[in-house]
């Protein structure tokens, strides 16, 4: 019959691997949007150094995984160390910024990834580096080996993005956050100290792409240029899943990169990337201001 | 408008010269400048000047969205590149090669890209745009770098200098120093028409979008196909900055298509001065020799771009207008 | 009013000159509030009533002139700091956290530095003994509440912060005649529970009603100042400067 042959033609083996690849692939991914979707919703500010936060964090993961061996204190090092950076990067170069055009901002943070993206180069050398995994050690998927460690990073990477929301629902500095990203002058007219809170989510932000950059490390090789194709996977996320919107840019991570995957199955991953522009195209057609948004009034 | 009645007192006012005559002597001071270093200048400097001219006028193109229309674009470096790949394919599918034709290639590949790219990135404002003109010049970038038969991927492409000719009168080789007059003289020009078209109707109402997008719509101005347009015109002088740089240099690379070109390109902006047009020239040439100076100071590894970030920001922050910005007045009127 | 006039006012504005970017909007505006009064402020659109209240609040910065709270210099301090000071704001349209919840939006003026639960369980109960409406709403996201509850909603958070002084910008602005009723009676409250109010207002039979003193501002100035019951609401002074 026709059907069973369409059916049986059809790789249902590397589409379940992709599947899981994509998952895996977008949580980082969602990991590194919502950072961005954060830092955007609370200040207007579109990070262009995220990417190297990113970066940066892989390297301090590392260094310190090979002073001490212990890869959940690389990650754990690597997220306080780049979360104060961000802090820094904040308090000097943004504050400064506040009021003014906000495109400046964008030409800031530019710069800032310039010098990061450089300093990376100085001090590491062009040739990658290898984040060893904390454990190998593959299961069985159909006939083919899966790693376990893929699978964690996505758990993890979910874990992270969970414990952010309910940071932001509960607690006293996630209704901060919240009222803030809302309205940031009333916020400061009921004595929340809104510079601060700029403050701590563009930290909240860079930890979380740092954090990103260890669990990555293992998957590709770290080097200074890593950082610039997932600053730009990570600014379509946000832009197909509505600026500002963290649960738009989960899904639109977990879509996109799900497509991608798909797509790799037939052409090279160099081309595949082709596919979350069209997503972005398309979206920009149709929905632009999200796809995963209610449509405005 | 009344007279004052004549004062014996009154001193004999001095006669001034007029805005006009002052630009134009300027403006023909640093041409004979220009067009007298390349006799006194060593090879590499000569080389240089014509690369900060080429770069000038990629930043000059960028301005007319920066500094007049208020878009910050990053899709810069697609223009250009197409600019260049379009040159390219002239040069390498006729023979001999010709530069009309390369120029002609030149610009329609990049009037295409602009008006692709103008058409879908003009509906959003701001921010929103010049993270989608950055992801198009990204788009750009993956293709050529990808579709190895046509464009060489990664390597690029290399080709001959075609001669400076008009078919039917003349051909002659360019030289060092006639490439670099052949370069001024289109820098030159494409600054002078594009001061007359930024001083134009049409320029008044782009300055207009730029100080109150909102209120320039509701007087009933198409502001969407405002932008589009000049989306298109910078997207031309940039292509033709890229033509510029293939003839110059012989080859075509997919690094020039990546957004951090588009990046240089604004840094170009932001340091001369937006909305002067000559300014982002300036600002090109000042980049461009504090990277040399760095390099021979500190040797090549030196990581340039470490201190001349540094001095970006300072000056977003403390100099926002560059700098000759204190001139945009003058330079505008 | 002469009562007032030898103790140290709580608010102090002297001579306050703020510009809307080019516009220059207040041009040297004087005026006081002592502690526990209850000061209106009238005028008609534009006049600057609602930017005299933002730049006390810190929103907006003067280009001249002067505020002080009792007695020191608060000009050019962030607004954040000015409501940890005693300073609440309630602006016009209200502006409540829409996507938070009644509770949440509480909690934004609740949760201070200094504050014992207990005392923060007592501020809790008596708001929602003002505002009934509101402890049965306490879970709803403030986005669903209606006009009058909006309002409400928006003078109890400013409540929280247990404020010496709320600067209250036409807060009858919209709401239906019933509602202006209840604003009055949540006025006398807080004049009696020791909190001073600065009122714009368009409404002056309510201004008259609640406050001891009136001003009345025209053109980015106090053209004039007169105890609330020497005026009327039909007084040749009130029809110059706010009749149709």
């Amino acid at each position: 019959m026709e059907l069973t042959a369409i059916l049986l033609s059809i790789p249902w083996d590397q589409i379940l691997i992709q599947t899981v690849n994509g998952v895996v692939t977008g949580m980082i991914l969602a990991l590194i949007a919502s950072g961005l979707t954060l830092i955007f919703g609370i200040m207007d500010v579109v990070n262009f150094a995220h990417g190297e936060l990113f970066m940066l964090g892989a390297y301090i993961g590392v260094v310190v995984l090979a002073t001490t061996g212990n890869f959940w204190l690389a990650l754990l090092m690597a997220t306080l160390v780049v979360a104060l950076l961000g802090a820094a990067i904040q308090i000097a170069t943004l504050r400064p910024l506040i009021g003014r055009d906000p495109l400046t901002t964008i030409l800031a943070t530019f710069g800032v990834s310039l010098i990061l993206q450089n300093y990376a180069l100085w001090q590491f050398g062009p040739v990658a580096r290898k984040i060893q995994e904390p454990f190998t050690g593959r299961f069985n998927l159909f006939y083919l080996e899966y790693p376990w460690y893929r699978l964690m990073i996505a758990a993890l990477s979910a874990a992270i993005i969970g414990g952010f929301w309910l940071f932001l629902k509960y607690g006293k500095y996630g209704i901060w956050i919240r009222a803030t990203t809302q309205d940031r002058v009333m916020a400061q007219a009921m004595g929340i100290p809104v510079p601060w809170v700029h403050t701590a989510a563009f930290a909240i932000g860079a930890g979380m792409a740092a954090a990103s950059g260890v669990l990555f490390g293992p998957l590709v090789g770290v080097n200074h240029t890593m950082g610039l194709d997932w600053v730009l996977k990570a600014f379509i996320v946000v832009v197909v899943g509505g600026m500002g919107n963290l649960g738009g840019s989960i899904a639109a991570a977990i879509f996109i990169s799900l497509l991608e995957a798909y797509a790799s199955i037939w052409v090279s991953p160099a081309q595949a990337v082709i596919v979350s522009f069209i997503v972005l195209i398309l979206t920009l057609l149709f929905r632009p201001t999200g796809l995963f948004v209610p449509t405005p009034k | 408008m009344t007279i004052a009645p004549l004062d014996n007192t009154t001193p004999i006012k001095k006669t001034r010269l007029s805005h006009n005559a002052v630009f134009w002597i300027g403006f023909s001071v640093v041409m004979a400048l220009l067009i007298i270093a390349p006799l006194v200048l060593p090879e590499f400097w000569r080389r240089f000047l014509t690369e900060v001219l080429i770069w000038g006028l990629l930043a000059m193109s960028s301005d007319i969205l920066i500094g007049y229309t208020g878009m910050v674009s990053f899709g810069h470096s697609a223009f250009f590149g197409l600019g260049m790949y379009g040159a390219a394919a002239a040069l390498l599918m006729f023979s001999p090669p010709s530069l009309l034709l390369a120029l002609a290639f030149g610009l329609v590949a990049s009037a295409l890209v602009a008006l692709f790219v103008a058409y879908f990135s003009t509906r959003l404002r701001d921010i929103y745009f010049a993270i989608t003109t950055l992801i198009f010049s990204q788009i750009f970038y993956v293709i050529i770098f990808t579709w190895t038969e046509v464009t060489g991927g990664e390597n690029g492409l290399n080709f001959r200098r075609p001669p400076l000719a008009i078919p039917g009168l003349f051909s002659v080789q360019f030289t060092s120093e006639t490439m670099h007059w052949f370069v001024l003289a289109v820098v030159a020009g494409s600054y002078l028409i594009l001061r007359r078209i930024m001083h134009s109707p049409f320029g008044m109402v782009l300055q207009s979008i730029r100080e109150n997008e909102p209120r320039t719509r509701a007087i009933g101005y198409p502001v969407q196909r405002y932008k589009i347009v000049a989306v298109m015109l910078s997207g031309l002088f940039a292509g033709l900055a890229g033509v510029l740089y293939a003839v110059q240099n012989r080859f075509a690379a997919p690094d020039f298509i990546f957004f951090l070109i588009s990046g240089e390109t604004v840094i170009f902006n932001v340091m001369g001065g937006i909305g002067t047009l000559v300014g982002p020239i300036v600002g090109a040439g000042f980049f461009l020799l504090l990277r040399e100076l760095l390099g021979r100071l500190f040797g090549e590894q030196f990581p340039y771009l470490i201190p001349l970030g540094v001095i970006f920001i300072v000056m977003i922050i403390f100099l926002p207008q560059g700098l000759l910005g204190f001139a945009r007045r003058w330079l505008n009127r | 009013m002469n009562a007032a006039v030898n103790a140290t006012p709580l608010i102090a504005v002297d001579d306050l000159h703020t510009f809307y970017g080019k516009s220059h909007v207040l041009h040297g505006v004087t005026l006081h509030v002592s502690p526990g009064e209850v000061v209106g402020l009238l005028g008609r659109n534009g006049v600057g009533k609602s930017t005299t209240l933002k730049t006390i609040m810190g929103l907006v910065r003067p280009t001249g002139g002067s505020v002080q709270l009792a007695g020191s210099s608060i000009t050019g301090l962030p607004p954040h700091k000015l409501a940890r000071m005693g300073i609440g704001y309630v602006p016009e349209d209200r502006r409540i956290f829409r996507l938070l919840t009644v509770m949440e939006n509480l909690r934004t003026g609740l949760d201070r530095e200094g504050v014992s639960e207990a005392r923060k369980q007592e501020l809790l109960d008596k708001v929602f003994s003002y505002f009934p409406v509101l402890g049965e709403r306490r879970n709803q996201a403030g986005g669903t509440l209606s006009g009058g509850e909006q309002q409400m909603l928006a003078i109890a958070r400013a409540m929280m912060l247990e404020p010496k002084i709320i600067l209250l910008d036409e807060p009858t602005e919209g709401l239906m005649p019933r509602m202006v009723t209840q604003i009055r009676q949540i006025i006398d409250v807080l004049h009696r529970e020791g909190v001073a109010i600065l009122l714009v207002e368009q409404n002056v039979p309510l201004t008259l009603e609640s406050s001891e003193r009136v001003y009345i501002m025209e053109k980015g100035v106090v053209k004039h100042h007169a105890a609330a019951r020497d005026l009327k609401v039909n007084d040749a002074v009130i029809h110059q400067y706010l009749g149709v």
